[in-house]
């Protein structure tokens, strides 16, 4: 049989992902995510009177560490395979990364093992994380002037 | 190729499962099942070598043999550099041949044990394969606490080990024939779609079986594939009525066996080296005992896939051995 042939019978026989619902979830998730968020640096400005550009890192803090938290207690990957996008592109999706890349590889080191292996997942993220904010720092000098 | 056998039989065979399989319906049928992961050691690694160990050491228990009496080990798992598999042959000490055949490992070391049975170079040998869920996962896809989800069509990773007692007299069941198969290739690149891989491999090697032993489906209770799950065995039927004009009336999954498709967390069913013999040695050996299954066509089939060929965008291949099993009357 040629191969594209096989490729139609294969696409015909595959099963259909539920997109809409899929994509309903990480919506609803997302956004209750963004809600603690705001919460958290509310309560961070009010309570500890800093101001809202300090209170952003409290929060960025606050959920890195409970996604790590979670992932090391070892329910958090349920939450996001049910969550996906939902709690994978909040920072908590950072979190959990890095945190599973470094308990997988904690046994085989600490420099050989989880030093070199915590940014598998997570390091792209870092890595067009850094080159998109220089493309668009570059991009709004040009079109705003700064 | 094909191999008819004149005097190889299938002695004993042990299994041990995992927490997965055993809360699958074949749970009754396994001779040692573990609660965790990690089997009382400390890595991932250790656990499946662990598990290939005793896998062989139950073996030995059961056909009352010591590791002196056997004259040949042959093993393979899915890790790299098959450590499973050396580590144990370290530990038993019995000469060692070490196979990779992707998931289809099982029946390649049937048939490999076979042939020096058959041509008497050998009186008897042992063949084991093992895989664990988390060591494949962290080889071939992500950290295993990491929770970013697979799509349906993805299979998941049996974990067990498996080991039978291949001997040249006369048990109640008899290796008749065994067919090795050549590598197919039909350009899938999705490494989460393993039946779509796979199901080519596994016809080719059905037809070429039928067509050396001149036989037909019919004549078979049943042909067992290895691991394509719940899509690549739709594919398989489909694929060998237009190619081959084959009808498979009688085809099974082990992929399909092993699990609850519907109540557990693993998509298209399970996948490994152990999915196949850990269905055989236990269920299917059982209900041919009991003569209800006097026939059995094993048709294991592995993808040969490598992360890095993979990222490079390369399609992957994928083989498939098959073993006849007969019931001696």
């Amino acid at each position: 049989m040629e191969k594209t042939k096989y490729h139609d019978l294969v696409s015909k026989n595959m099963p259909k992902e539920n997109k809409v619902l899929n994509c309903f979830i990480s919506f609803f998730i997302g956004g209750i995510m963004g809600v603690i968020g705001q919460l958290l640096i509310d309560f961070y400005s009010t309570n500890l009177n800093v101001s809202t550009k300090e209170a952003t890192t409290f929060m960025i803090v606050t959920l890195v560490f409970i996604g790590c938290l979670f992932t090391a207690l070892g329910f958090f990957d349920k939450w996001v395979k049910f969550a996906k996008c939902g709690l994978i592109i909040p920072i908590t999706g950072f979190a959990h990364a890095m945190m599973s890349s470094a308990l997988e590889y904690r046994r085989e080191g600490l420099v050989t093992g989880l030093g070199a292996n915590m940014f598998k997942l997570a390091g792209s993220v870092i890595v067009f994380g850094v080159v998109s904010a220089y493309i668009f720092g570059i991009l709004r000098i040009i079109i705003i002037g700064g | 190729m094909t191999f008819n056998y004149k005097n190889v039989y299938l002695d004993e065979t042990s299994t041990i499962a995992g927490i997965y399989e055993a809360e699958g319906p074949l749970k009754d049928y396994y001779d040692k099942c573990y609660k965790d992961f990690y089997f009382n050691e400390k890595t991932f690694e250790l656990a499946e070598i662990k598990l290939m160990n005793e896998s062989i050491e139950i073996l030995l228990d059961k056909s009352k043999k010591k590791s002196t009496d056997i004259d040949i080990h042959i093993s393979g798992d899915l890790l790299n550099q098959i450590t499973s598999s050396s580590y144990t042959a370290a530990k038993k000490q019995i000469p060692f041949i070490g196979i990779y055949a992707a998931c289809s490992t099982s029946t390649l070391g049937l048939i490999i044990a076979s042939n020096m049975i058959n041509a008497r170079q050998v009186k008897n040998a042992i063949v084991s394969v093992s895989s664990h869920n988390c060591t494949s996962e962290k080889q071939f896809r992500q950290p295993v606490e990491y929770g970013g989800p697979k799509p349906k069509r993805s299979t998941f990773t049996v974990t067990g080990a498996a080991s039978a007692l291949l001997i040249n007299k006369p048990t109640n069941i008899k290796i008749t024939s065994g067919t090795l198969g050549t590598v197919v290739d039909l350009g899938i690149k999705d490494p989460f779609n393993m039946g779509a891989v796979m199901a080519p491999a596994a016809a080719k090697t059905i037809y070429t079986h039928l067509l050396n032993t001149k036989t037909k489906p019919s004549d078979y209770d049943m042909i067992l594939t290895g691991d394509l799950g719940v899509y690549g065995k739709k594919i398989l039927k489909e694929y060998m009525q237009k190619e081959y004009n084959i009808e498979l009336g009688n085809l099974q999954d082990s992929a399909c066996m092993i699990y609850e498709i519907d109540k557990q967390e693993v998509n298209a069913g399970g996948s490994g080296p152990a999915c196949l013999p850990l269905v055989t040695y236990g269920y299917i050996l059982d209900k041919m005992k009991k003569k209800r299954l006097k026939k059995v066509l094993l048709v294991a089939t592995g993808a040969l896939l490598s992360q890095a060929l993979v990222n490079e965008k390369q399609t992957i291949p994928a083989i498939s051995h098959a073993v006849c099993l007969e019931v001696c009357e």
